[in-house]
């Protein structure tokens, strides 16, 4: 289990500081996003961030030494609702307005390939440097020891059909089909022991940009809401879709700079693995969720374009921070 | 009993049921064969290869780097260039 990570300004300070102390019936009040006063040390966006990664991850796997009654508290459900409901209203505006034909399935593959956001694994196929590679695999740390995770969520919110067999048939692969050796998570994290890096969940999370935890924090929240089902799927669809390819990519940057075979056999599970998933998830999952429930239409967009607007940001700020922007 | 609607109802339950049928084997635009389940593939040169997931992904275009199975690679193949299906 990880430790708490160390905060970013005052909100995640005082939820850091509550939930490295004993359990209470009773926490003061949040620190204002907006201080009346106009006083400067107001929670900005990192600061934000970081607060409700670390009350999403008190679903998944916790902290060490935090009491694992903190989850349902009602004064930290009070901040999630607060902090998802800022989330959510960025995602919704950043949003634009997507073409739709009478085949919900070739729009949202439309979507998805007319993506043509930079590339981190393309960057790191032929020129990045072992550093970077190794950075890369902190931050994505974050979500791939938890991969699969936030979407197994969305299992009990689905009524039935197809849209539900198929997506317990995806996870199913995502964790092992039955075989402990082969779960998506532990492969990863055979791969960073293999790096000589920590495989425990949220060891990097000081390191992680706000980016990753928005990332992380958008997928926990479409998972965890059922009103958000549609986005939940659209967000997974997308991930899957974009996960191939790049897979391939960074398999053959990693064994060009001689990186452990445990950490390239990851990428390369996810080659053919992702190649499948895509089909069936736009198909089967995207597809029947909207046959069943039309109303999602909308929101499986939102989902798909947000996951891949997410990616863009991360990709840009690490180009950015390795200078090859 | 009959219900004055059923007739209706009925069409409903069909169409739905048209839509949630699964197949084993299904061609996708564009892209791989799925096949669900345990099967055997045999390749162009007589190797066999056995599947080892829920559903697999055979390659229909001929551009993969790990045959028999889809790669991802005929999405960057140019549209003109494209199997039909
Ligand atoms: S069909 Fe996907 S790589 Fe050939």
């Amino acid at each position: 289990m990880a430790s708490l990570p160390a905060p970013r300004g005052p909100l995640s300070e005082v939820l850091v500081q509550s939930l490295g102390g004993n359990f209470v019936e009773q926490l003061p009040a949040w620190p204002d996003s907006e201080p009346v006063d106009g006083s400067s040390d107001a929670p900005g966006p990192a600061d934000e961030t970081l607060a409700l990664w670390v009350l999403h991850e008190l679903s998944y796997r916790g902290f060490t030494d935090v009491d694992e009654r903190w989850e349902w508290h009602p004064d930290l459900l009070v901040l999630r609702w607060r902090l998802e409901g800022g989330l959510e209203q960025r995602l919704r505006k950043r949003f634009p307005t997507i073409e739709r034909t009478d085949d919900f399935v070739a729009d949202l593959a439309g979507l998805i390939a007319a993506d043509d956001g930079p590339s981190l694994a393309r960057h790191l196929q032929r020129h990045g440097s072992r550093e970077q590679a190794l950075e890369l695999l902190r931050q994505r740390s974050i979500y791939h020891l938890k991969e699969a995770d936030p979407t197994a969520w969305v299992v009990p919110r689905l009524p039935g059909g197809r849209a539900k067999t198929a997506l317990v048939e995806v996870q199913f692969d995502e964790y092992g089909a039955g075989d402990p050796q082969r779960l998506h998570h532990e492969l990863f994290a055979r791969g960073m022991v293999a790096c000589g890096l920590s495989a425990e969940p949220g060891q990097y999370a000081d390191e992680a940009i706000t980016e990753v935890l928005e990332q992380n924090n958008a997928g926990s929240m479409f998972g965890m809401h059922r009103r958000l089902r549609g986005a939940a799927l659209g967000h997974f669809a997308a991930f899957e879709a974009t996960s191939s390819v790049p897979s391939r990519q960074l398999a053959q940057g990693l064994a060009r700079l001689e990186l452990p075979d445990e950490i390239q056999a990851y990428y390369e599970e996810h080659v053919e693995a992702d190649a499948v998933h895509e089909q069936v998830a736009l198909r089967d999952i995207c597809g029947g969720l909207v046959a069943r429930e039309p109303d999602l239409a909308e929101d499986v967009l939102l989902g798909a374009w947000t996951c891949l607007d997410l990616e863009a940001r991360t990709a840009s700020a690490m180009l950015e921070r390795w200078e090859v922007a | 009993m009959s219900l004055p609607d059923d007739t209706e109802t009925e069409t409903e339950i069909q169409t739905n049921a048209d839509i949630e049928t699964r197949a084993d084997i299904v061609l996708c635009p564009d892209g791989p064969m799925l096949v669900r389940g345990q099967a055997v593939i045999e390749d162009a040169d007589g190797t066999q290869h056995a599947t080892t997931r829920p559903v697999s992904a055979v390659c229909r275009c001929g551009r993969t780097s790990r045959a028999p199975w889809c790669d991802g690679t005929h999405k960057l193949i140019a549209d003109g260039a494209r199997s039909s299906t």
